[in-house]
């Protein structure tokens, strides 16, 4: 199945995709900026995404939250999130409120300084300060989010530091930084607007160009550093943390190729053999067979710059210590890259993703977020109709190349988590010594 | 705060609305009393097959709590009369089908999502599970110690723990409510395999069934695949399991369950409230909309947008057959759990005080009547919109008619729901903080006695 794409380009450097889909009268407005953690200065991390949260404080012709209250009145749905590369906004609405959707994004890309106050800034970092008290500080394991990255590059290196940031720079964080950020990456010129669903493309190119053809181009962004890396890391990195938690758990990350490559797909395909549903080897042999580990899986961070990571997430049952989690996990680990992959787990894999993507592009929302990924990516918008087959053309050969080169010794980065109370003394000096290095 | 009151650029006025109705369906029976819905919608090569069984949580016997949930997950896990669990999902999976078996409280839901170039044969497997479970004993053990593991997580996991001491704060001893839906490390150990083939075989009969596909299919040719497996299916009916709603205590009352040192209060204020068919449903959800249910309600605006004192805080209620519970849900700074507490008291006593405004029992309508389409966009949204249907004996035209009850909604039958379905005097209240920061403060309250307890609900001092 393929999806219907159009895509044009306003004077000021807006980026349009278009994807009409008429089964119901529901249209999705989704807005990629090129800006994300990895753009932060250093002193203001947490930054890109206490930003996302005053892009809801109103604008020159709109109310603090008034921009919730106009899309959910609207019938529709919506919000926002921040990542490494990118910050995205969207809403789902009726397909007879696409103007309001539109107006509200052109609004506070256009003129969000004039709405911004000290009092909101001050009242968004205590909110931001409290979801990452919810999600990182007062939740077990939580503080993965925020350690794996800072294992897995460099401190210099743009993906390092944490995205949701320290309290101490959240606190720092000024008005001042408020607009230079806005200044610096909310244009036009570093954005993507799509459209999916409901709606007439006319009509949509005379609404776009009404609200965000007016929107002055930017200045130009600094830009990143060079993010490449060597293929591996060059040595087993391990980090082992003591938190408030009952079982072990390792998050075993493997440096992978930047995505959207080819040979991303083979190292997507080969997370899938050993995480992806029940069938998948890690649950499989941990968790059914075996039955050391509660439970098991395996994602991509779908980075596009540079390089991209592959992690292994296993949590054990009662009763087996972290180091024999470990060990057993890079057993399977060793056992994939000596004996390789059948072309029958390859097969599983693609079957279990392409399903799942089917069913995904069934929502408008769904459809605009990846048409907006593409282009902000790689301007390349129908990319989004390759992805199955991109799939489809890997092999068992090339998921055992990549496991080759990849999963190797000299290609771990871990994270393990042990209860506080039994944390074994020489693991914790070992991880003493790798934060050393 | 009103945008009224601000001259401001001109909206968009939104054009005429485009007609939409929730996908047509068809009811058929089989004779031997399996129940059939089928809704075609072609959007893409895509169908979704739900089997509901009347096996839920509500039916597990007592001090074996866990076992329908045990049994419903086995069904898959535990594999079948031909294939071992390990082979049976990977029959599944190399048709890239998505497989998932659960108990809710009032029914076990098995939901399967295919192309549809796989459908057939998936159908085949699916029936396969439904009617030849093997219950292996490796895995019955296996998935008991993955529940103990889940447990023993949950100790260290503030937001579970508070779900779980909510329930047996609210609910009396008695109740199937007052448990995990999972059950307890007593009741799961407690469950024996000579159990589980007895509970599927009454449980899981024709008679209970219904069978509901969604999806890229017509009708004529759902039932043909459903006859094909299904129709020498051959049992009764189960008898309906009425769970007891009552609650455990009146009067108010203050459930710390001791974290130290944590830096959030994880919060969960409410009381029993009303069973799903109850005629208020739509004043009460409406009601619960203007108060915590959207962002823009009264309690997110207050405690998170007002004071900063949270990430977010929501109130909603859990529809079942008997009376589930109403709960307001947040985490805040463990510095503000008294304050934050004042302000959602002070919200639910002003929505039965005074009548909302005319433009929140607008915003509240124009969005559930609005976002009606949106909440069907996929074959699995609207299997689990029939389930519902099906589970609660909803009339056919209940979703051609939503809408119209959404919008026929007034400010006095608000205020109304409001008066007779939210009690103030009776909320329960389960912190689970730091009681060196939340104890005294939470005496001086008011709100009602405090009582503390560790992680696995022992009282404390």
């Amino acid at each position: 199945m393929r999806i219907p794409i159009d895509t044009f380009s306003l004077p000021n450097g807006l980026f349009v995709t278009l994807s009409e889909d008429h089964t119901a009268p529901i249209v999705a407005v989704n807005l990629w900026y090129h800006v994300g953690s990895a753009n932060e200065r250093l002193g203001r991390t947490g930054f890109a995404h206490l930003f996302e949260h005053m892009l809801f404080q109103g604008s020159a012709d709109v109310e603090a939250n008034e921009h919730f209250e106009l899309v959910q009145r609207a019938g529709g749905t919506l919000n926002g999130s921040t990542w490494l590369e990118r910050t995205n906004y969207f809403e789902t609405v009726p397909s007879n409120q696409l103007e309001i959707a539109l107006w509200l994004e052109a609004n506070r890309m256009g003129k969000l300084l004039p709405a911004m106050t000290q009092q909101k800034l001050d009242t968004q970092r205590e909110v931001v300060m409290n979801e990452r008290r919810w999600t990182m500080d007062n939740q077990p394991y939580g503080t993965w989010m925020e350690k794996l990255p800072a294992l897995c590059f460099p401190p210099e290196h743009p993906f390092h530091h944490s995205l949701i940031g320290s309290m101490e720079d959240l606190t720092a964080a000024s008005l001042d930084d408020v607009a230079n950020f806005f200044a610096t990456y909310y244009t036009p010129d570093n954005a993507v607007l799509s459209i999916a669903g409901d709606f007439d493309p006319s009509e949509a190119r005379r609404f776009i160009n009404k609200h965000f053809g007016e929107i002055p181009r930017g200045t130009g962004k600094p830009p990143l550093p060079d993010m490449s890396l060597p293929p591996v890391f060059g040595q087993w990195k391990r980090e082992v943390i003591p938190d408030d938690v009952m079982l072990p758990r390792l998050f075993l990350a493997f440096r992978s190729p930047a995505f959207g490559t080819d040979d991303y797909y083979a190292a997507s395909v080969c997370g899938a053999i050993l995480g992806l549903r029940n069938a998948s080897r890690l649950r499989r042999r941990l968790v059914r067979e075996r039955q050391i580990a509660a439970d098991a899986s395996a994602f991509t961070y779908d980075l596009s710059k540079g390089s991209d990571l592959l992690v292994v997430d296993v949590t054990a049952r009662p009763g087996v210590h972290a180091e024999q989690l470990e060990q057993e996990v890079a057993h399977e680990i060793d056992t994939l890259v000596r004996d390789g992959v059948e072309a029958e787990e390859v097969e599983r894999s693609v079957a279990v993703i392409q399903t799942s993507f089917v069913s995904a592009l069934q929502e408008a929302g769904e459809r605009a977020d990846r048409l907006s990924m593409f282009a902000t990516y790689f301007g390349k918008p129908d990319l989004v109709n390759d992805e199955v087959d991109r799939y489809r053309a890997v092999t068992a050969d090339a998921v055992n190349a990549f496991a080759r080169e990849r999963l190797g010794e000299n290609n771990r980065a871990s994270l393990l988590y042990v209860a506080r109370d039994e944390t074994p003394g020489e693991l914790v000096g070992a991880g003493a010594a790798s934060e050393a290095l | 705060m009103s945008a009224s009151t601000i001259v401001k650029a001109p909206r968009p006025v939104p054009g005429p609305p485009r007609e939409y109705h929730f996908p047509r369906f068809e009811r058929r029976r089989l004779d031997n009393g399996l129940e059939l819905v089928v809704a075609p919608v072609t959007k893409l090569p895509l169908t979704t097959v739900a089997v509901i069984s009347d096996a839920g949580a509500v039916c597990d016997p007592p001090s074996r709590e866990g076992t329908a949930q045990l049994v419903a997950k086995l069904m898959i896990e535990g594999g079948t009369e031909r294939s071992d669990g390990t082979e049976l999902t990977a029959r599944f999976e190399r048709l890239g089908a998505s497989i998932d078996s659960h108990a809710d409280w009032d029914a076990a839901v098995m939901t399967m999502t295919v192309l549809s170039e796989h459908l057939s044969a998936a159908f085949d497997l699916l029936g396969e599970v439904v009617r030849t479970p093997a219950f292996r004993a490796r895995e019955v053990e296996r998935l008991k110690a993955e529940r103990m593991a889940e447990l023993l997580q949950l100790r260290a996991e503030p937001r579970g723990l508070a779900d779980e001491h909510f329930s047996r704060f609210v609910y009396n001893a008695a109740s199937r409510y007052a448990k995990p839906d999972d059950g307890d490390e007593a009741s799961v150990a407690a469950i024996d395999r000579d159990l589980l083939l007895p509970f599927y075989e009454t449980r899981y009969a024709p008679g209970g069934t219904t069978v509901i596909v969604v999806g890229d299919i017509t009708v004529e040719r759902a039932e043909e695949l459903v006859r094909r497996v299904f129709g020498s299916w051959s049992g009764g009916k189960p008898a309906r399991v009425t769970a007891d709603d009552l609650p455990v205590r009146r009067e108010r009352a203050v459930h710390v369950i001791a974290k130290t040192d944590a830096p959030q209060s994880e919060l969960r204020i409410g009381h029993v409230a009303i069973p799903r068919n109850h005629p208020d449903f739509f004043p009460v959800n409406v009601m619960n909309a203007v108060l915590g249910g959207l962002f823009n309600s009264r309690i997110n605006m207050n405690l998170r947008e007002v004071h900063g004192y949270t990430y977010g805080a929501f109130s909603g209620i859990q529809w079942r057959r008997q009376a589930g519970p109403f709960v307001v849900s947040t985490a805040v700074k463990s510095d503000v759990t008294e304050a934050a507490t004042r302000e959602i008291l002070s919200e639910i006593n002003r929505m039965r005080a005074e009548p909302i405004a005319p433009e929140e029992l607008s915003l509240a309508t124009s969005y559930l009547d609005g976002v009606f389409p949106i909440r069907f966009e996929t074959t699995s949204a609207i299997a689990a919109a029939l389930a519902v249907l099906v589970v609660h004996a909803l009339p056919a035209d209940y979703y051609d008619r939503y809408r119209e009850h959404v919008r026929a909604m007034t400010i006095e039958q608000i205020r109304d729901a409001a008066t007779r379905h939210l009690h103030p005097d009776s909320l329960q209240m389960v912190v689970v903080g730091d009681p060196s920061v939340v104890r005294a403060p939470l005496e001086s309250l008011g709100f009602g006695p405090v009582a503390l307890y560790d992680t696995s609900g022992n009282p404390t001092r």
